[in-house]
């Protein structure tokens, strides 16, 4: 038999049930929809959390003061863990590989500015964070590169800051109290947006030394290293820890790798995707189960077909095929719209959440449609076989 | 050439055996024309059955043109069921939803023939069956006459060696039913076995040969010469 004539065999069985073979393939259809849909948000977020990450570089090394075992963070409370310093920023900052280093001290504090005031973060930085975080300057310009212990008393203002604050005004040159101390505006920064619902844009950059006093701190939140492309990360951070350890004489601190960060996140995301996936599985399953059904009651009605179709000369594997492809191709064809409507899903909820992009990957969508035309061949194996081992002449006399 | 020897088909109903066909032995010489005949339950649908090897028979044997069809596999008798025998049912057994022309051209389909060449062959099974203006209607569509010569036509359309036909027209008013009678006798002159089980022994006496069952046995098989009739009937 040839696969067009099966075919237009096939749909004109199916055709002849329209509205059942419709609701079957419906059935599939939002199997499949659900699958695509929701694998391709789970791929969006995920290539959009890794790109929200990477946008401050990919050569990103992060110490921060305390131990992290497989216990949990241990240490960081604990008195003799030796605060990490700026000098431990100046000193990293000489190692060969590493390109730049940032001392990070982070709280919240008001910021008053005439008679506007806000509280944002606050963050302890020094000249060298712009570079290592890629932000760019929107007006004015960074920190400069006052000797870290005694830098001027000047800031930089996050967009929304700025906003709040001065409105349409200047800002530049402006001054402004941090926690009752005083600061000059030197520069403002462009609007970052959001990640992972912090809002970059609501925050002000101080030197480092201020936010330690400020904030009444001994010890950096953190420091940030970016390191040449030429060295592996795992290579820079041994180095890293050599250096510190000695200075600390124990290793009381924690060094976290940008890829390894990469790494955890990416498997996270992709449990999730994994597992909205199974979700649109099991709608996947009820396809399947609603095809078993119609092609039970099919075989039943076709009964006196069956036989007469054995007395044309058809053998019982021809009929075994025939009624699994007819199973196959109804599943496919729930499948294919199945397809429309996912990738149509995804598409409308980009448009209508542009902070939540979808990213329909060609490898689900085929591996999709194969998903579902195996639904269809499993479904269809008992009704195929009941069909197949028909008695001929029981058949015919159904009728 | 159709050889049965020695069938027998038991059917368990209950704890009962029922003996559609005990001990049946016939031979049918090509192109032979055969009316069975007898009571109802007398096994004449069990016997064509078997000659179309639809069903095994409990024992005996059955060759066809030579061949031990009861020693092959389900597979291999398909195959050669497609080529050698054409079945025509009482109750039709159109597919429903195909076209006249379809359900005719389906035995071509199956076996994978393409579609210009079937083109070819079912319209002209369509026209010497009177029904080119009838290809494109359904069965429902279609009267019992010409419904049922649409089901000879599919019969023959693999140009089979032997026609069984069970109460072809038992479900026809009278005229159709002899129409019908005609169009298979046409395909016995040119050649093709036929075999046909029928109630109405107006009908059977048309046959050269009739067989008449009784309890799953043959009670008669006679040669009827029409010369005789014209003796008797002055
Ligand atoms: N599948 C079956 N199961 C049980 N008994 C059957 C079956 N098929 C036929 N029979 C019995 O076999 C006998 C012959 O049946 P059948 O060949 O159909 O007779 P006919 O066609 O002459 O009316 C009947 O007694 C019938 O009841
Ligand atoms: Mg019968």
């Amino acid at each position: 038999m040839q696969v067009n004539d099966f075919l237009r065999y096939t749909i004109y069985g199916l055709r002849a049930q329209r509205l059942r073979s419709f609701l079957t393939a419906l059935g599939i259809g939002v199997g499949i929809g659900a699958v695509v849909l929701l694998t391709s948000l789970g791929e969006g977020l995920h290539h959009f959390v890794l790109a929200e990450f990477s946008q401050f570089g990919t050569n990103l090394i992060a110490i921060n003061p305390g131990k992290v075992t497989t216990h949990g963070i241990s240490g960081a409370l604990v008195s003799n863990v030796r605060p990490l310093t700026i000098e431990d920023t100046e000193n990293l900052k000489k190692l060969p590989q590493i390109l730049d280093a940032v001392s990070v001290v982070q709280g919240n504090a008001a910021i008053e500015a005439g008679s506007h005031q806000r509280r944002t973060t606050i963050y302890g930085v020094d000249a060298s964070a712009s570079r290592v975080w890629r932000f760019a300057v929107a007006a004015g310009r960074f920190l400069p590169d006052d000797p870290p212990r005694a830098a001027r008393s000047f800031t930089v203002l996050g967009s929304k800051v700025r906003q709040e604050l001065f409105g349409s005004t200047q800002a530049l040159g402006m001054r402004v109290r941090i926690g009752g101390e005083l600061f000059r505006v030197i520069g403002t920064m462009e609007s970052k947006g959001q990640l992972l619902g912090f809002d970059l844009d609501d925050a002000v950059y101080i030197p480092a030394s201020k936010a330690l006093a400020l904030f009444n701190r001994e010890s950096l939140m953190e420091i940030d290293l970016l390191h040449s492309t030429n060295s592996s990360s795992t290579v820079v951070a041994e180095q890293v820890r050599k250096v510190l350890a000695g200075r600390h004489g124990s290793e009381d601190f924690t060094i976290t790798t940008q890829e390894k960060m990469l790494d955890v996140l990416g498997g996270v995301l992709g449990t999730l995707t994994i597992a909205v996936g199974a979700l649109g599985g099991i709608s996947l399953l009820v396809g399947g189960v609603g095809i078993l059904t119609i092609m039970s009651i099919a075989v039943n009605e076709r009964t006196g077909e069956i036989g007469l179709l054995r007395a044309l000369g058809v053998g019982r594997n021809q009929i075994l095929a025939l009624f699994l492809g007819e199973a196959i191709v109804l599943a496919a064809i729930g499948g294919l719209a199945g397809l429309g409507l996912g990738i149509g899903g995804s598409w409308l909820v980009s448009l209508l959440v542009p902070a939540l992009p979808s990213h329909t990957s060609w490898g689900y969508v085929v591996s999709a449609e194969l998903l579902a035309a195996l639904v269809g061949l499993l479904a269809g194996v008992l009704p195929a076989r009941r069909a197949a081992r028909m008695h001929p002449v029981e058949a015919l006399r159904a009728e | 050439m159709i050889h049965l020897q020695h069938i027998e088909r038991i059917f368990l109903v209950g704890d009962e055996e029922v003996h559609a066909l005990s001990d049946v032995s016939m031979t049918a010489a090509d192109g032979e024309y055969i009316a069975t005949m007898g009571p109802s339950g007398s096994g004449k649908s069990s016997l064509l059955n078997i000659m179309g090897f639809l069903d095994r028979p409990d024992s005996g044997s059955y060759e066809l043109d030579g061949i031990k069809v009861s020693e092959l596999e389900e597979q291999q008798q398909a195959e050669i069921r497609r080529h050698k025998i054409g079945f025509v049912f009482q109750f039709f057994h159109l597919v429903p939803r195909l076209t006249a022309f379809d359900n005719i051209a389906l035995p071509l389909m199956l076996s994978g023939m393409k579609q210009e060449e079937r083109q070819v062959r079912v319209n002209a099974a369509l026209a010497a069956f009177g029904l080119a203006n009838r290809a494109g209607h359904r069965p429902d569509q279609l009267s019992g006459g010409q419904r049922q010569r649409v089901a000879i036509a599919r019969a023959t359309i693999m140009q089979p060696s032997v026609i069984l036909a069970d109460e072809p027209t038992g479900n026809l008013d009278r005229s159709s039913g002899i129409e019908v009678a005609e169009i298979l006798e046409e395909l016995n002159h040119q050649g093709i076995t036929l075999i046909m089980v029928t109630h109405d022994p107006d009908l059977g006496r048309r046959a050269r040969r009739q067989i008449l069952m009784v309890d799953g046995r043959i009670e008669h098989d006679k040669l009827w010469y029409p010369e005789e009739t014209a003796h008797a009937d002055p």
